[in-house]
């Protein structure tokens, strides 16, 4: 609770900076941006923050959205459907998930090791897969036929029309709809009292007689597939994806998302409300930053500062509790 | 003994947040002399002892060492001054080698950086001699050690820092008996050097053995000291619980009814080549003795579907079942209270109630939603049944003593209603007062029909509660002994291989 109190503290913080440096910055234009982007961050972090609540690790997020991402592209090139190309983008997530489950639980591999392999293996599928930059104009010039299904899906799942319009931050909702249903899975199944038992002690909760290599995977799954699907958001969003860079750092951002809303990397510990404003910390903070004119290669020490701080705040919190 | 004592302290007082530790304590050692500290979990001993050895300080009280007040900042000070204390979880880097464990932050050196391997390798031999290891082991990994040797090899890092005052914490809890008997020997010598052992036990039997004094302390205060020639059980169990405990082993009278495990010819992957075969009738106690490493909780695990069976098979209430998981086993009616409660019988982080919860959430609602209603309930009726002391089921279970900890083990498979259940050292760390309430509990359930399967190397135990023991020898059956024919000797000389008479 203290914890959620706090990120909340935090983002109403930078809200009101937000405000004070730029008149524009509560501007509804600006704001529906930001919160749109702080959608985008909320997929992805509240995939990897199951599989922290696990004890695992996914390093490869920002891999996975990128190819998917390149994939999604190419296929509609190719002439396949946009649905069509967003069930395959998102079936080859869930195939990577449960590859990543089987090699952590089967072969007993560490998370860390088996998902560092998985973001250079995307990277390079991505960038094999296209040769360059894959753009809205190119694919319509070569399909024109998936004017159709492109526009709904980028007017449902980002908000956007198809010129590139935000009427509304449909991330954010979409965002929000994925985490009330993880709120219910975590907060209310069995499964979800499985995934604490299994992150603070594998081994008690095997004993209770918990298929917990299966309650693993299903982690993995979960966190690539909700990769894949920000993939074919990101493609979506922007009307464009790069091989080399697109969804470049994205597990990192997931992952602070999810510590600052209180995840412990050690396991067992953090609720999807926590996830949820952890992810909208950082998009708020770069935002801010640009309001604030700073410059923005300054930005990863802004945001390495802020995880830190988080951090020690949090430390100091925990040995208060712990003392009285 | 000398008049000055070589520890003495006085009116020790410690506080945590609420909760005193310690209210004025006061203990002396002499050179040359095992004081025995005993008392019930959260009695005092581990706070008092981390005070003496530098690792916590005290809010007031004094330490004397050779009649002069010191106060220790850290526990390398303590060392520096001659006070060491071995751990009951060993601290040594598992990965180094002995001799390097040895020196690890005092290592002999030459111009501040250099190690003088040459002159460590002849120290590291004397020590390893002093503690009666070969010198051979110096360089071997740590990791290769049997608890018994890390254990020595702990001492002799002690000795290597000139400890005058050595305080073991539950040395013996994973020895072997041979180990054991190995720490008696050294320790015999490290009183003949002149060294003070401050002894914590929960064995009663090795007090006797050992101690020249016991100190018992009861809720973070004395309670009284018992010289040598008063050392009895019972004189040290009435200062502990402050009454006498007398039929601390209930046994009522019970008619074995079928068998309802019956396990035939059962090897597992890497475990003996022999198999073993066993039946536990409804309304048995059956213990299980044998020596440390003898193969008895990997017996159990097999049973419970944790290792993966090579031959045999288990027939519950005369049917074969196959077992091919914890979930499995469950299912057929089999509950395993594991040996470690801390490694695989709790998660500790958790409250009470996610803990008694967790191996039947499943059958509280087919919807795999959690019944909070019927968890709230069943929770609340087993922490009343089994007198788990806590203040609500939010409690974290790791804030809980080890008694009220291994209630909550027992209580979640209690939920279950097991048809057989396997204990795995039921009694392990746990005090005095909880250990004859888990054993009421055992022969409660074993009235009402449940089929008791109880591992221990706590012999008393063995002997007072069971109908039956099976005793296990290098991963095979050495024999089975009936109530009459049971004794100390008898289940001793089985497990170390011996013929039955």
């Amino acid at each position: 609770m203290i914890r959620i109190a706090g990120v909340l503290g935090l983002l109403l913080l930078m809200y009101l900076g937000l405000g004070l440096t730029d008149e524009n910055g509560l501007s509804a234009s600006n704001l529906r941006d930001v919160t749109n982007r702080q959608g985008f961050y909320g997929v992805v972090t509240l995939g990897v923050a199951v599989l922290i609540i696990t004890g695992a690790i996914d390093l490869s997020i920002g891999s996975v959205v990128g190819f998917s991402a390149i994939l999604f592209g190419t296929m509609i090139l190719k002439g396949y459907s946009p649905f069509v190309a967003t069930i395959c983008a998102m079936s080859i997530g869930a195939i990577t998930g449960l590859i990543y489950g089987l090699l952590v639980t089967k072969l007993r591999l560490q998370s860390f090791l088996v998902t560092l392999c998985g973001l250079f293996i995307f990277r390079g599928l991505a960038r094999w897969t296209s040769d360059g930059n894959i753009g809205l104009s190119q694919v319509m010039s070569k399909a024109p036929e998936a004017e159709g299904q492109l526009t709904l899906l980028r007017r449902v799942l980002i908000g956007k029309t198809f010129d590139g319009e935000l009427l509304f931050p449909n991330e954010f909702v979409v965002m929000l709809a994925l985490a009330g249903l993880l709120a219910v899975v975590l907060h209310l199944t069995i499964y979800g009292r499985y995934w604490y038992a299994i992150g603070y002690n594998e081994r008690a909760a095997r004993f209770a007689g918990i298929d917990t290599d299966r309650m693993r995977i299903v982690g993995f799954v979960l966190c690539s597939t909700l990769a894949s699907f920000a993939g074919v958001m990101l493609f979506l969003d922007y009307g464009q994806a790069t091989p080399e860079s697109a969804g470049e750092f994205l597990e990192l951002y997931a992952i602070t998302g999810a510590v600052l809303g209180g995840c412990s990397l050690k396991g067992g510990e953090g609720t999807v409300p926590g996830m949820v404003l952890g992810a909208m910390v950082l998009p708020l903070l770069r935002n801010l930053m640009v309001f604030a004119e700073i410059r923005d290669a300054v930005m990863p020490v802004v945001i390495g500062m802020t995880l830190m701080s988080g951090a020690m705040v949090d430390e100091f919190l925990r040995r208060v509790q712990g003392r009285s | 003994m000398s008049e000055k004592p070589l520890i003495r302290t006085t009116d020790i007082v410690r506080s945590f947040g609420a909760v005193k530790a310690l209210r004025g304590v006061s203990l002396t050692l002499s050179a040359g002399e095992v004081l025995a500290l005993v008392g019930e979990n959260g009695a005092g001993k581990s706070t008092l002892m981390k005070i003496v050895s530098g690792a916590e300080t005290p809010d007031s009280g004094t330490i004397e060492l050779d009649g002069k007040p010191v106060r220790f900042r850290s526990a390398a000070e303590a060392i520096g001054a001659g006070i060491s204390l071995i751990h009951q979880e060993l601290n040594l880097a598992e990965n180094l080698s002995v001799a390097a464990n040895l020196f690890l932050g005092s290592e002999l050196e030459r111009d501040g950086i250099f190690l003088k391997r040459g002159a460590q390798a002849a120290r590291a031999a004397e020590l390893l001699a002093e503690v009666g290891l070969p010198e051979s082991f110096a360089s071997k990994p740590v990791y290769q050690l049997a608890p018994g040797q890390k254990q020595l090899v702990e001492i002799a890092r002690a000795l290597s820092r000139n400890a005058r005052v050595l305080i073991f914490d539950e040395p013996t809890s994973s020895l072997t008996q041979t180990e054991t008997d190995r720490l008696y020997r050294v320790i015999a010598g490290l009183k003949a050097r002149g060294a003070g052992i401050i002894y914590i036990t929960h064995r009663l039997a090795e007090v006797e053995v050992l101690a020249d004094r016991v100190t018992v302390l009861r809720d973070g205060a004395n309670a009284g000291d018992i010289a040598r020639a008063d050392i009895s059980h019972e004189s040290i169990i009435e200062r502990m619980v402050g009454r006498d405990l007398k039929g601390i082993y209930p046994r009522s009278t019970r008619s074995p009814g079928n068998a309802v495990l019956d396990v035939r010819g059962l090897t597992w992957v890497g475990g003996p080549k022999h198999a073993v075969s066993l039946t536990i009738r409804s309304g048995e106690i059956v213990g299980m003795a044998g020596l440390v490493g003898a193969g008895r909780t990997e017996l159990s695990e097999a049973v419970f579907g944790i290792r993966p069976l090579a031959t045999g098979t288990i027939l519950i209430d005369g049917s074969a079942v196959r077992i091919a998981s914890p979930a499995g086993a469950m299912a057929a009616g089999i509950g395993l209270i594991p040996e470690d409660r801390k490694l695989a019988g709790l998660v500790l982080e958790k409250s009470v109630g996610f803990n008694l919860s967790l191996p039947s959430l499943g059958r509280m609602n087919t919807a795999k939603i959690v019944h909070f209603g019927e968890e709230a309930r069943t929770g609340t009726a087993t922490k009343d049944a089994l007198r788990i002391r806590t203040p609500h089921l939010r409690q974290p279970a790791g804030a809980l003593s080890g008694g009220n900890q291994q209630k909550i083990v027992l209580g979640k498979w209690l939920q279950r209603k097991p048809k057989v259940l396997i204990l795995d050292e039921p009694t392990r760390g746990v005090d005095v007062g909880a250990r004859g309430e888990i054993y009421a509990l055992i022969d409660q359930l074993a009235r009402e029909g449940v089929a008791i399967w109880m591992i221990s190397s706590d012999l008393e135990e063995v002997l007072g509660m069971s109908d039956r023991v099976l005793v296990l020898h290098e991963g095979r059956l050495s024999g089975e002994l009936s109530r009459e024919q049971l004794s100390e000797r008898a289940v001793m000389r089985l497990a170390t291989g011996g013929a039955n008479e």
